[in-house]
Parts: C-alpha cells; sequence; structure tokens
C-alpha cells in the first residue's frame, strides 16, 4: 500500500530517485509532477496520480490508476492533448475529472510551463543559431606549424623592401623623391628636349661626366650625395635647368623638414653632410649661371 | 655495433671484424639490448655519419675548384615553393579569357573608378575587448571604413541596410575565446564573400619597435604572390577595400603576402634612404589569414553557392600543393 512504500521510500531506507540538498529534497522520476520529494507527490507512494509530459513538441497526459497496480506494463495511460492551449486544459479537466485537486492543479500547472517553453523553442530557431565548430588538435597543431614555417620562408621585409624599391626604379612615385640619378636623368632628358642649340661636344662632355658620375656612384655611394650635388651643380647649362634644379632642392628641404616632422630620422644627403666631401672642379665650356648651394 | 669499430667481448651475432669496417648489414645498432651501450654504439654511428658526410663535402668541393670555371652550375637546393604542385589555374599575365573575366565581374566598377570603397567592420555578438580593439586599428589601417558593434544583428538583415547606404565592402571579425579567429570579407553589391581562418593577431601595442599612429594618407597596397586564379580573385577583393589613388606623401603601405596559402598582412611606413636602401617600420595590426571558403553571392550560409571550399581530406594531402 501507498502508505507503507512512502513510510519505507519517503523517510526512512533509500531511494535511488531521490536527491538531497541543502534546503530542499527532488525527485528525479520522469512521471513526478512537482520534482520535488513529497508524500503528495511522488509517483511510487501515490497509486492514483497524473503527470504531464511533452515528447518532440507534443504535449501527453500520463495517468495512474490503482486497478491497473499489478500490471507494470499498462501502468500508465497516456493521452495526447490538443496543440490549442485551451483546449488542452478542458481535455485534462475531463480526464482527471474527479481526481483530487492537488494533482490536477499541479497538472495544468506544468502544462502551461511545458507550452511556454515549447514556444521560446520554436522563437530562438528562428533566430541566429550559433554553430559550435569543434577545433581539431591534431590540425590546429598542424596548421600553426605551417604557418610559422610560411612566415619563414616568406621574408616579409625583404619582399616589402624589393618590391618597394621596384616601384621606385620604375617611377610611380613620380617627382617626390630625388635621387641624384633620377634628378640627373630628368635634367639630361629636359636639356635633350628643349635647348636647341646644343653641340655635340658639349653631349659628350655630358656623357662623359654622365658616366663618371655614374662609375662614382657606384664605387662610393657613402660619398655619392654629396659630390653628386656639386657634380650637378657644375653642369648645368641653362637657366631652366638651375631652375629645376632650385625646386628640386627646396622639395628635398620640404621633404626633410615633413620627415622631420614627423620624428623619423631626416633623409641624410641634403639635409645634412657629415663627412667631408671634395669639390670636383671639371672645364667646361659653358659657365653655370648661379650656384644655389653654398660649397 | 660491437663488430664495427671495436669487437666488444660477449656480443656478438657476426665474426669479429677488422678495424675500419662499416656494420655489417646484418647487424643495426638497435638490436642491443643494453641500454647504454646502445646509446653509446649510436652516438659512434652518427659521428661516423657526420665525418662521411663532412669528407664527401670537401672531396666535392675540391673538385669544383678543380674543374674552376667548367664546373657544373650549383645545385639550387630544393624548397617548398621550388617543388611546388603546377597548378593548372596558375594565371598567365598574357591570358585574354582572365583579364575578360576580370573585366566583368563583380570587381570592375571598383576598377573602373565608378564606386569608392567604404567599408563597415564589425564583429560576432558580445565582443571581447581585443577584438574591439582590434577592429578600431583595423578602422584607422583602412580609410573611408566604419566600425559598428553587432548587437545581435542578423547578417542577412544587415545586408540590405548596408547596400541602402552605399557601402562597397562588408568585414565580419568573428571571435572565439577573446580573440578573433575568423573573418567574413563580404563586397556588397552582391559580391563574393570570403571567410577566412585568422590567426597570430598581434595588436599595435604588441608590435615592437613599432612607429606612431597610422595617418590619414591613403596607404598603397602590395599584393605578392597570388597567382592562381582563386588567388587573383582573393587579391582583387583586398584591393577593392583600399581606395584607388595612394597619396605618396603619407609613405605608408599594406601588404598582402601570399606565401603556402597564408595570407600575411603588414602595415608598414617607409622611407626611401637612398636609391637603393629603403628603411621600413611597422605601425598598424598584423594578422595571417587563411582562406576557408569563396561564396559567389553575398553572405548566406545556406542558400550559397560556394566557388571554393577548402575540403580537408582532398586538398591537405600534398604538402607541396598549394590553391592560393
Amino acid at each position: 500500500s501507498p502508505q507503507v512504500v512512502w513510510s519505507m521510500l519517503g523517510n526512512r531506507q533509500f531511494c535511488s530517485y531521490k536527491m538531497t540538498t541543502k534546503t530542499q529534497n527532488f525527485c528525479r522520476n520522469e512521471y513526478n509532477l512537482t520534482g520535488l520529494c513529497n508524500r503528495s507527490s511522488c509517483p511510487l507512494a501515490n497509486s492514483q496520480y497524473a503527470t504531464v509530459r511533452e515528447e518532440k513538441g507534443r504535449c501527453y497526459l500520463y495517468m495512474k490508476t490503482i486497478e491497473r497496480a499489478a500490471f507494470p506494463r499498462r501502468l500508465w495511460e497516456r493521452v495526447l492533448l490538443s496543440k490549442n492551449y485551451e483546449k488542452a486544459l478542458e481535455e485534462i479537466d475531463e480526464n482527471l475529472i474527479y481526481w483530487p485537486r492537488f494533482i490536477r492543479h499541479k497538472c495544468k500547472q506544468r502544462f502551461t510551463k511545458i507550452t511556454q517553453y515549447l514556444i521560446r523553442i520554436r522563437k530562438l530557431t528562428l533566430k541566429r543559431q550559433r554553430k559550435l565548430v569543434p577545433l581539431r588538435r591534431k590540425i590546429e597543431r598542424r596548421e600553426n606549424r605551417r604557418e610559422e614555417k610560411a612566415l619563414i620562408a616568406a621574408q616579409l621585409d625583404n619582399a616589402i623592401e624589393k618590391e618597394l624599391l621596384e616601384r621606385l626604379k620604375q617611377d610611380t612615385y613620380g617627382d617626390i623623391y630625388n635621387f641624384p640619378i633620377h634628378a640627373f636623368d630628368k635634367a639630361l632628358q629636359q636639356q635633350d628636349a628643349e635647348s636647341e642649340s646644343e653641340s655635340d661636344a658639349e653631349r659628350e662632355e655630358d656623357d662623359d661626366d654622365e658616366d663618371v658620375d655614374k662609375r662614382e656612384f657606384v664605387e662610393a655611394e657613402d660619398s655619392e650625395l654629396s659630390d653628386f650635388e656639386d657634380m650637378d651643380k657644375l653642369e648645368t647649362s641653362s637657366e631652366e635647368e638651375d631652375e629645376e634644379e632650385e625646386e628640386v632642392e627646396e622639395e628635398v628641404e620640404e621633404e626633410a623638414s615633413h620627415s622631420k616632422s614627423k620624428g623619423k630620422t631626416p633623409l641624410k644627403g641634403p639635409a645634412r653632410r657629415k663627412r667631408p666631401y671634395i669639390e670636383i672642379e671639371y672645364e667646361k665650356e659653358t659657365e653655370p649661371g648661379t650656384k644655389t648651394k653654398a660649397a | 655495433a660491437g663488430e664495427g669499430n671495436e669487437p666488444v667481448p660477449g656480443h656478438g651475432t657476426g665474426p669479429p671484424a677488422p678495424e675500419r669496417v662499416l656494420f655489417p648489414p646484418t647487424f643495426s645498432v638497435s638490436e642491443i639490448k643494453n641500454k647504454q651501450r646502445r646509446h653509446f654504439m649510436f652516438l659512434r654511428w652518427k659521428q661516423q655519419q657526420r665525418k662521411e658526410k663532412l669528407a664527401l663535402k670537401k672531396k666535392r668541393k675540391k673538385e669544383r675548384e678543380a674543374l674552376g670555371d667548367k664546373a657544373p652550375p650549383k645545385a639550387v637546393p630544393k624548397t617548398i615553393e621550388n617543388q611546388r604542385v603546377y597548378d593548372e589555374t596558375t594565371v598567365d599575365p598574357n591570358d585574354e579569357e582572365v583579364a575578360f573575366d576580370e573585366a566583368t565581374d563583380e570587381f570592375a566598377p571598383y576598377f573602373n573608378r565608378q564606386t569608392v570603397p567604404k567599408i563597415l567592420i564589425t564583429t560576432s555578438d558580445r565582443p571581447r575587448g581585443r577584438t574591439v580593439r582590434f577592429c578600431e586599428q583595423l578602422a584607422t589601417v583602412i580609410p573611408n571604413s566604419h566600425v559598428y558593434y553587432r548587437r545581435g544583428l542578423a547578417l542577412k538583415r544587415i545586408i540590405p541596410q548596408c547596400i541602402a547606404r552605399d557601402f562597397t565592402d562588408l568585414i565580419v571579425i568573428n571571435e572565439d575565446r577573446k580573440i578573433p579567429n575568423g573573418l567574413v570579407l563580404s563586397h556588397l553589391p552582391d559580391g563574393p564573400t570570403a571567410h577566412f581562418r585568422m590567426s597570430s593577431v598581434r595588436l599595435r601595442k604588441e608590435i615592437k619597435r613599432k612607429g606612431k599612429e597610422p595617418t590619414e594618407h591613403v596607404p598603397e597596397l602590395i599584393l605578392n604572390n597570388f597567382t592562381t586564379r582563386l588567388g587573383h580573385s582573393i587579391g582583387r577583393m583586398f584591393a577593392a577595400l583600399f581606395p584607388h589613388d595612394p597619396q605618396f606623401i603619407g609613405r605608408q603601405v599594406a601588404t598582402f603576402h601570399n606565401q603556402r596559402d597564408y595570407i600575411f598582412f603588414r602595415f608598414h611606413r617607409y622611407i626611401f634612404k637612398s636609391e637603393k636602401k629603403v628603411g621600413i617600420q611597422e605601425l598598424g595590426p598584423r594578422f595571417t589569414l587563411k582562406l576557408r571558403s569563396l561564396q559567389k553571392g553575398t553572405f548566406d550560409s545556406k542558400f550559397g553557392e560556394y566557388e571554393w571550399i577548402h575540403k580537408r581530406r582532398e586538398m591537405d594531402t600534398s604538402r607541396r600543393k598549394f590553391h592560393l
């Protein structure tokens, strides 16, 4: 009889469904109506009992009566409740008519709770789901290792520097940077293009000087700039070139000031000259008009 | 082995051999049961191998010197890049078909200068501090970009809004366990969507010897090593992030360097010290990307048409095969 069962399980002996905590006892039995371990909510200790459970989104009413107590297989009778909330409540009432108030009330409460959480599930699945993708340790390790090796193989700094120098050579930067070779080439081009009265001797001399310059440039890279500036001055024959030189000078100084204002190391060469340099004089037919730089 | 150089007493599977002979083929060092002795023999064996190798090298060097000019050219050491499996989709610079494709694909309006890039940077839900800071730094690196908080919005809903407000690109930085680990780059008016795995993210303060902050100048762009057709389209995607006319006064350069399918991003400031020397200083964040998938339309995980997905079992079989 249920009283005996309860006196055994509830208080004295061991019930495997019972979970005790500091403040309360819980019942883990799946047919339990409230989830607590009480005399009135223990499905083992009540011969007439009912619960509402849901399966795959549909709610069922489970009922247990004394008549079937001897037949464990047929013990729990299952009734499908309608999807309509009010109708389902009526069905519960209808099925549990003449049953104790407590069970009826708790069944309806439980049914309400269940429908509420089912609604929430449906709403959440419509929103964004976060997909958890498990990391595979071996693969992560492999990829990290390969990344390190690729980084070493890439030699990024060198590659970037090379690319930038390439672009400088291909003149994508235009007039911004004046390095002596470039300025000189430009000056030469201007000279060829604009001044019509060019004697061959002059040209030859220019070429010679250009060769000499180039040679100097390659061998003594340190002193290239300082020497170069002067030689550029010496060779300019037309005023236009002088003007261009001046412009170029200004640009360089501007650049230097720009770079100074940015706090970087200032441009070497025109801005500062540490090394002692030699002023080389070449004999030419034409003399330079103005000298913009002090020797 | 004992039989090799020193006949060790009480050890013997072979006959006691003369001094300088190498191990008889039936014996191996691993057959000795005693660990100490085995270790000792193994070290001895290793030393011998090394000596032989050195002797071989010397001999070769001598031969080379002896031959002088007639010596055969030095063998180029094999690298993974050398040995790379030839990819048939490698783009030939003169390929007309590719050129035609590129003139008519989704990036054509950008490359024809009809559109100005405008980027929206956002994260996944509830970003942590590191991700937020990374987004801000990325926004300083990429000109004309805006950072917006996600606040639980669905990407599919924000994409039409972005298109309405004239954004050209969308970057979503995915976060996991407080570090950014993924990047979704989507070109907006129904452009391709690329999903990358992001690793080794370094914020500005973690970079050693960094310079000052990146200024507002439009940086230059370097795209290295995007050889195959797929690499080409990814490269164009990156190019479409930056405006066309870099301001050389700024002297800033953003680099996307592809090496063995890893794309390294760096942001530098350069200065030309001379005709042949340039100094670069790293500012700005750095990260590496690995392409996971490329989708034809905008971001749509369910119904999207994938142009390329990284399938580990099929594509990772060879160490010398790369796809970008």
